[in-house]
């Protein structure tokens, strides 16, 4: 028993010390970012070769711990960014689910000429990289007059192909009864889609509304193109301006990394079981 | 005629056609304008001297920005780097997300605690690790050299030296990235049904031989899912270089996304960008179509 114990024993030791060194590796970046945004300058490049580096400083080693992010707001419109970031999200996700849920619900739901022809489209439009429209985009948003608006960053992004699909392929699923039930008192379809589809359908609902907010909250080129004007800055283009702001100050970049993180960390920890609910459902649907 | 028409609309399926598209319209219309028309524009565009600053002239002149293109040593070096980004970034991320997914798949007490680790650096923008990593590599004052020093190796140029500035870009992305990918794995794994393992336990197969012949075949088609939209995704590379490099040094990692985006908005050519947009699109389409008809195969 006991010689058939001992490499077991060591295989798990081995799997232990290997996951960690692992996680050492994904998350030491994270943790000096945390850290030095509590610390000046002077301190963060004093204590990068030792573990120190890794360590909150000691309440004697700094004048208060956020001193840095005091300073990163007073600096630059950080809360601007941060909100022109949260309405820029947040109207493409509100626009986006009703737009793209009724989209998907006709598809899946009613006949109609050219119905699959549509669908066709639609689908197709998924491999159309954004980055090769950009140009013309921005052509059509100017002369629109919606450069430097919430409009010109929020209303080319409603309608969305992969969110279409998504519900589609859920409303697919939907049982026809209560549909057929609602029909019969006298519901007329908007009714039946707003009263008793929508709040039955949460889980699709929040999983492309999580979908959605990753993928603006981290958008780069469409704001870079479009929202140059400092009060339209989302958080993303303002972090890039901040960087290379003079004097470029480590700790207080730091913090602004650490602030542009948390919404996203919310995000996870919050609503990680519907985020991993849509991972597998893109997995496994293609 | 109008009798009839009036009539159909007042039939069922007349009444359901009706609805069906004023549910399916608003989508369509959004998508017809910001997506299919700017498509159009980008194709008509590519054919013209089209610059932003003289809106009023747009001349037509055939292919001659595509044959400029072919003389162009930046495309050819920026089509170049992002071949390499890619060609590397693919099979490195798509090896260690499986490597970390079959880990984290182990019954570990600890296993929710590593799963999280190794995903933590998708919860951060591209944007955000790009500047962190920017501080790291610095190469006097780096994290990283200071890491590199204790072990007693010398400081290194990292996004300084036009060698290693895509190999530190690569590096940083694959530690950025995998995670998502190894959640995708973790999913499928946990697909693959048990007894398939119980028999190959039976016939006495190691641990390699049920990796080989049961593990693989259950993540097949996980695995090109995967490979597809790295693949493209690698292929847009942009924030990366934008943000560390500025394209440097000596334009070793400017991107074909980059370079289009300089011409375009830059230096508002935006005819001579609209033809490298409809290259870069064709390209990124080739690649899909390849590996659809690769897929295809293996499933028929």
């Amino acid at each position: 028993m006991r010689a058939m114990k001992k490499p077991a024993l060591m295989k798990k030791i081995i799997l232990y010390v290997t996951m960690s060194f692992l996680a050492v590796i994904f998350l030491f970046p994270l943790v000096w970012m945390v850290m030095s945004s509590l610390k000046g300058d002077v301190q963060i490049f004093r204590d990068m070769t030792s573990i120190k580096a890794f360590l909150p400083p000691m309440p004697n080693e700094v004048d208060g711990y956020f001193q840095n992010y005091i300073m990163a707001f007073e600096r630059v419109n950080l809360l601007r960014y941060i909100m022109n970031s949260l309405i820029y999200t947040i109207g493409i996700i509100i626009f986006g689910l009703i737009v793209n849920s009724m989209a998907g619900y006709a598809l899946a739901r009613f006949q109609f000429p050219l119905r699959n022809f549509w669908l066709a489209v639609i689908i197709a439009t998924l491999i159309i990289p954004p980055e090769s429209i950009f140009l013309p985009l921005y052509v059509l948003v100017f002369n629109l007059g919606w450069v430097n608006t919430y409009t010109g960053l929020i209303v080319p992004f409603i309608a969305n192909a992969f969110a279409i699909f998504l519900f589609r392929q859920f409303f697919l699923d939907f049982p026809r009864e209560l549909e057929e039930a609602a029909k019969i008192d006298g519901c007329s379809q908007i009714g039946i889609f707003f009263r008793i589809i929508v709040p039955l359908s949460k889980p699709v609902f929040a999983t492309v509304a999580i979908v959605l907010f990753i993928n603006h909250w981290n958008d780069f080129l469409w704001p870079l193109v479009v929202a140059n004007d400092d009060s339209m800055r989302t958080i993303q283009i303002g972090l890039q301006y901040f960087m290379n702001q003079p004097p470029i100050q480590w700790g207080q970049v730091m913090a602004a990394l650490t602030v542009a993180t948390v919404p996203m960390l919310l995000i996870f920890i919050f609503l990680q079981r519907y985020y991993v609910q849509g991972l597998a459902h893109t997995g496994s649907k293609n | 005629m109008v009798t009839r028409k009036r009539y159909s609309l007042k039939t069922r399926e007349g009444k359901e056609a009706l609805t069906g598209y004023f549910f399916l319209l608003p989508a369509l219309l959004l998508l017809g304008v910001f997506l299919l028309y700017p498509m159009g524009a980008a194709f008509y565009y590519s054919f013209t001297d089209f610059y932003i600053l003289r809106p009023g002239e747009k001349n037509f002149i055939g292919l001659e920005n595509f044959q400029m293109i072919i003389g162009d040593a930046e495309f050819r070096q920026a089509l170049r780097n992002t071949l390499y980004f890619t060609f590397l970034v693919v099979p490195i991320q798509i090896a260690v997300a499986l490597g970390l997914a079959l880990l984290v798949n182990k019954k570990l007490k600890l296993k929710v605690f590593f799963r999280t680790a190794y995903f933590s650096p998708v919860v951060m923008s591209l944007v955000v690790v790009s500047i962190l990593w920017t501080f790291m590599y610095n190469p006097n004052e780096g994290l990283i050299n200071e890491m590199l020093g204790l072990l007693g190796i010398p400081p290194q140029p990292f996004l300084t030296s036009p060698d290693q500035a895509m190999n530190s870009i690569i590096v940083m992305s694959v530690w950025q990235g995998a995670g998502f990918q190894m959640m995708i794995f973790l999913a499928g794994l946990q697909n693959i049904p048990d007894h398939l393992y119980e028999a190959a336990d039976i016939d006495g197969a190691n641990t390699f031989h049920k990796f080989l012949h049961v593990t693989l075949p259950g993540l097949k088609n996980i695995s090109l899912f995967i490979f597809i939209t790295i693949t493209i995704a690698a292929f847009k590379l942009l924030v990366q270089p934008m943000i560390m490099t500025q394209g440097g040094p000596l334009g070793s990692t400017k991107s074909l996304v980059y370079h289009i985006y300089e011409v375009g908005f830059n230096y508002r050519d935006v005819g001579y960008a609209s033809a490298m947009a409809v290259v870069f699109t064709v390209m990124v389409l080739t690649i899909t179509i390849i590996q659809r008809i690769l897929v295809k195969e293996e499933r028929g």
